[in-house]
């Protein structure tokens, strides 16, 4: 029982999702497309300060973006 | 094989949202990097140079490649105090390749990664995907990586520099999950969520470090190899969120947690800000501070000899925390010779303070012996430059 209310819970999501309608239209993102809000403009330099932190600390992972996100083209 | 549960959660989401994905994602554009780069602090100088070059071919596929190296002087102060000052070099080369794919919304990611010094191998497969959904204003991405290194100790014997034999080759095998979330909020917002579990087993230790402790009449610092657990598992959660102000400028902003099983939590944070001026330059600074707690088997000191069963010096593992201030300039030149769509010359400093409250300055009293376990504790700064040219063509 409790794994079909899972099975039902997760379905009626998808389903929501489905129908999602962006709230930030494809032409309203200009701003998220202006290179100087991309998480990293130079993977090359950004690269290389996240090694000196891993080298120099104790903690490490998860830095960076998951990606562009903005979809602006 | 049996996946670990945060695996199997991953692919059960990839599985999951893959199912309610559309259609386009972007592939990076082509470009050239060259880099200098160099940190300076703690008597080690660091420097060397980075290339990297990405390139389309046709509207699917995107290529890139970086060869990067590090020239090492010096080593840093937790071998130091045992080797004295003796001269010190070494270099490590790293070659990296990487391919993405572009399927409908969906991107697959691979890469190779093969880095080299004399005491040490390591080999880096990553495997990733990411997908635009919701509109496009949510991308999700999963990541898998994979590395196997060889370790070695290099000992001078009759003044030639070998791999030492009884040290033998040693083994290290690191895993690494990864599930990021960026969404865009508003017109002007966009945050991101991210998560990286990494494992670590085999010699975790640095066959050239050492522990001291206490000799039974309390006097002197005795010195012993350190002895580390040969698992190691971490988990990071980061947050981050990037503001694209009323002008034109962004702020950001990011924190990470982190803890391990070794007992070290870790806060980090960090705020930037980015401003354009006029047509070609870009203003750039940050200030991010990190904090940390000490591992559970590290002292700087210990109390007598054969302590407990894990002892470390290492100050990567101590109590600590650090300051860094970034300032960045970049100058961009639109169609600087016909092939090329665009240049810029860039230039970014870090000053970095790092402050220890658990780790002491050995070497004062190797000099004055009364001054044992009550050393200045260890402070250093940093300077981190980076200089780069990019074109994009």
């Amino acid at each position: 029982m409790p794994r079909a209310l899972t099975f039902s819970v997760i379905a009626i999501c998808l389903a929501g999702c489905a129908d999602i309608e962006p709230w930030v239209k494809p032409y309203e993102r200009a701003a998220l497309a202006d290179p100087i809000m991309a998480s990293t403009r130079d993977a090359i330099a950004a690269e290389y300060l996240h090694h000196v932190h891993e080298v120099r600390e104790g903690a490490r992972g998860a830095v960076g973006s998951a990606g562009g996100g903005c979809g602006c083209n | 094989m049996r996946l670990p549960v945060p695996y199997c959660a991953v692919l059960l989401a990839a599985g999951l949202l893959r199912a309610v994905a559309a259609s386009a994602g972007v592939l990076p554009e082509d470009r050239a990097d060259a880099m200098y780069h160099r940190y300076d602090g703690g008597d080690v100088t660091v420097d060397g140079p980075s290339i990297l070059v990405r390139k389309k071919f046709g509207e699917q596929v995107s290529v890139s490649a970086n060869y990067y190296v590090d020239m090492v002087t010096s080593a840093s102060i937790d071998v130091k105090w045992l080797s004295g000052a003796s001269e010190y070099k070494e270099e490590r080369a790293q070659t990296s390749f990487s391919a993405d794919y572009l399927r409908g919304k969906s991107t697959y990611s691979i890469s190779l990664i093969n880095s080299k010094e004399s005491d040490y191998v390591a080999n880096t497969a990553s495997f990733g995907i990411s997908e635009d959904m919701f509109g496009d204003l949510t991308t999700v991405s999963l990541g898998f990586s994979r590395a196997k290194d060889e370790v070695y100790k290099n000992v001078s014997i009759n003044g030639v520099k070998q791999h030492d034999p009884v040290y033998g080759k040693r083994r290290v095998d690191h895993r690494s999950y990864r599930l990021g979330i960026s969404q865009v909020l508003t017109k002007h917002l966009i945050v991101g969520l991210n998560y990286e579990a990494q494992t670590h087993q085999g010699e975790l230790g640095n066959p050239y470090r050492a522990i001291r402790s206490l000799s039974l009449a309390g006097n002197q610092a005795l010195i012993a190899p350190e002895i580390y657990p040969n698992t190691r598992t971490t988990n990071a959660v980061a947050i981050d969120a990037r503001y694209y102000l009323p002008y034109r400028a962004a702020l950001k902003g990011s924190y990470r947690f982190f803890a391990d099983t070794w007992g070290v939590a870790a806060h980090t944070a960090e705020i930037g800000y980015t401003h354009p001026w006029r047509a070609a330059w870009i203003f750039e600074g940050s200030y991010r501070h990190h904090r940390q707690s000490a591992a559970d088997f590290y002292s700087d000191l210990f109390p007598r000899p054969n302590f407990q069963n894990f002892m470390a010096r290492d100050r990567n593992l101590a109590t600590m925390q650090d300051h860094s201030l970034h300032a960045g300039v970049s100058y961009e030149l639109e169609k600087p010779w016909p092939w090329l769509e665009k240049g810029s010359v860039n230039l970014f400093i870090d000053r970095i303070q790092f402050r220890f409250a658990d780790f002491r300055d050995a070497t004062r009293s190797q000099s004055d012996p009364t001054l044992l376990g009550r050393e200045p504790l260890h402070r250093e700064s940093a300077l981190v430059a980076r200089f780069f040219v990019s074109v994009w063509f």
